[in-house]
């Protein structure tokens, strides 16, 4: 029951409940219940709405910040990681395999902002060896969904 | 000038609800529950086979009979999900979609005079196919009650002495519904026993939400007496790549690979080496999508349940198929009707033979946006209805 309620409410989550319940052939209170559950123990985590900033008023740029650190002993990486996940610009931190360690998404005002957030706040952390920052210029496709151009229904209008 | 037309195909009728769909040609601004083919895009990895394939400048003829590559995977695949094992160079013929394998199966099979049973409503081409390749349609029709499946009596009582090849459109278009084992089981004893031919048109066998789809071919006695057409359509969302198959004895194929060859040469080749890539990797996306309709199957049961519309619970394809009996019009009118003033196109359930009269059909190959707004207006259009019945 948890697979079906996870595919259908992580692209809509908007979804109501009875008619969840409907589509799914489940019982409608098992389907809160459930939903509640998942709720509780951290499964849901938050419903988020996936927004097109560029088709908007309101300047926003991004940024991927490829971060090298310096693991503590006993800690790792998680004491770092915290630290800056702590900063309300942070998006999201994620530890990574390969060439760098962090991978830190920033959503600021302007490039200028980011930038002073990268030399101030981030490379001036002690386990902080080196940064590298990608400012994003353009996002096509986010949470799986295409943002660049709207779906039109191009079948034929009948068809036997 | 003489007449350059054959009397022959004149006289086949076009379809009996032309008025209706030139109403629908009509009206821009309408929604649509017409249509007979998948919302979904051909998977990416399966268009991207097919771009490779032109890349690598594969754009010649494959053998007639199609890519040996793709009989191959074809009868794998057949073998996994319907058991029935066939062998690829012999029993498989690659069609242009499995409305080119109706065709050249019924012309190969067909002597003048041989009766074809047709249970309807299903599928419009079985009729005017029949015709062309010389046979004589029978129709046997489905009821309501029986919830559309064929029924050992109904097919008995249909047989005559010169009845060749019993059409069996299961799950099916325009009704959704699907013939479990018994059912078949049932169907193949009579077969056998009267010695008759299946034409099994299993295009919507991957589209099954109650138990696994069973293909008659699989039953005992049967798979020399079947010819079973299945195609990449609507399992794999593929209609504009029009790639079909049909599977049989091998006395059969190979006559209808003659017709083929000369009439088509063979199916697209482009096409081909997509097919392929969708049977071995396809599993995944084919599931993803029947989960999808079958969250708007039930949405719209649910939706005729509390307009308290009849409506069998169907099982198979993209379609429900309400009963609008109780207004007392035709489905023709109803459609029209429903369509003049709540904007919403389905189809009249007459198109698919007079006993679709008292039936729409509507079809789930759509986003559950849409569906919802359909519902909403279909909910007011009934409401308004019986109100003017003075219910």
């Amino acid at each position: 029951m948890r697979e079906k309620i996870l595919s259908v409410i992580e692209k809509e989550s908007r979804v109501e409940i009875k008619d969840l319940a409907i589509r799914l052939g489940l019982n409608e209170i098992d389907v809160a219940n459930e939903i509640k559950a998942m709720e509780e123990e951290g499964v849901i985590c938050g419903y988020h709405t996936l927004i097109d900033w560029e088709k908007t008023s309101i300047e926003k740029v991004s940024a991927l910040i490829e971060v090298r650190v310096t693991p503590q002993r006993g800690q790792g990486f998680d004491n770092i990681a915290e630290r800056i996940y702590q900063y309300p610009e942070v998006n999201a931190v994620y530890l990574i395999s390969g060439g760098y360690d962090l991978l830190v998404t920033l959503e600021g005002k302007s490039l200028k902002e980011i930038s002073l957030f990268v030399s101030e706040k981030l490379s001036t952390l002690d386990p902080v060896l080196s940064t590298a920052t990608h400012f994003i210029l353009k996002k096509y496709k986010d949470h799986g969904t295409v943002l660049s151009r709207p779906k039109t229904d191009e079948r034929e209008s009948f068809v036997l | 000038m003489r007449n350059p037309l054959s009397d022959e195909v004149v006289k086949i009728k076009p379809s009996g609800i032309r008025k209706f769909f030139d109403i629908v040609a009509e009206m821009k601004d309408a929604i649509s529950l017409g249509v007979g083919e998948p919302d979904f895009d051909t998977p990416w990895h399966i268009r991207e086979e097919g771009i490779y394939s032109l890349e690598k400048g594969k754009t010649f003829y494959t053998s007639n009979s199609g890519l040996k590559e793709l009989r191959e995977a074809i009868c794998e695949y057949v073998d996994r999900k319907y058991n029935v094992s066939y062998t690829w160079n012999t029993d498989v013929i690659i069609t242009v979609g499995g409305s080119e394998a109706i065709d050249i199966g019924l012309r190969a099979m067909l002597n003048p005079g041989d009766e074809v049973l047709i249970p309807q409503p299903s599928y419009v081409s079985y009729e005017p196919c029949t015709i062309l390749a010389g046979g004589k349609p029978v129709i046997i029709d489905l009821k309501a009650e029986n919830e559309f499946r064929l029924t050992e009596k109904e097919l008995r009582d249909a047989i005559t002495d010169k009845t060749k090849i019993l059409i069996l459109p299961f799950p099916n278009n325009p009704t959704g519904a699907t013939m479990e084992r018994e059912d078949l089981e049932a169907i193949a004893k009579v077969c056998v026993e009267k010695d008759i031919f299946v034409m099994s048109d299993e295009i919507y066998a991957e589209l099954t939400y109650k138990g696994e789809h069973v293909s008659i071919a699989s039953l005992p006695g049967m798979k020399e007496r079947t010819i079973l057409i299945n195609g990449f359509s609507k399992a794999f969302a593929m209609t504009g790549w029009r790639l079909g198959y049909a599977c049989g004895p091998k006395e059969i194929i190979a006559q209808m690979t003659k017709i083929h060859q000369f009439a088509i040469m063979c199916a697209p080749t482009t096409s081909q080496y997509a097919a392929v890539e969708a049977l071995k990797n396809g599993d995944d996306d084919v599931k993803m999508m029947r989960d999808a309709y079958d969250q708007r199957r039930r949405f719209l049961m649910n939706s005729f349940k509390e307009m308290g519309l009849e409506c069998f619970e169907p099982f198979g394809a993209f379609y429900v198929f309400p009963c609008i009996k109780e207004f007392g019009m035709t489905s023709e009118e109803f459609a029209t009707r429903f369509l003049e003033e709540e904007k919403v196109a389905a189809v009249p359930g007459t198109a698919f033979g007079d006993s679709g009269e008292g039936f729409l059909r509507v079809s789930y190959a759509y986003s559950m946006e849409r569906l919802q707004e359909a519902m909403t207006r279909l909910a007011r259009f009934v409401e308004k209805l019986r109100k003017e019945q003075g219910r």
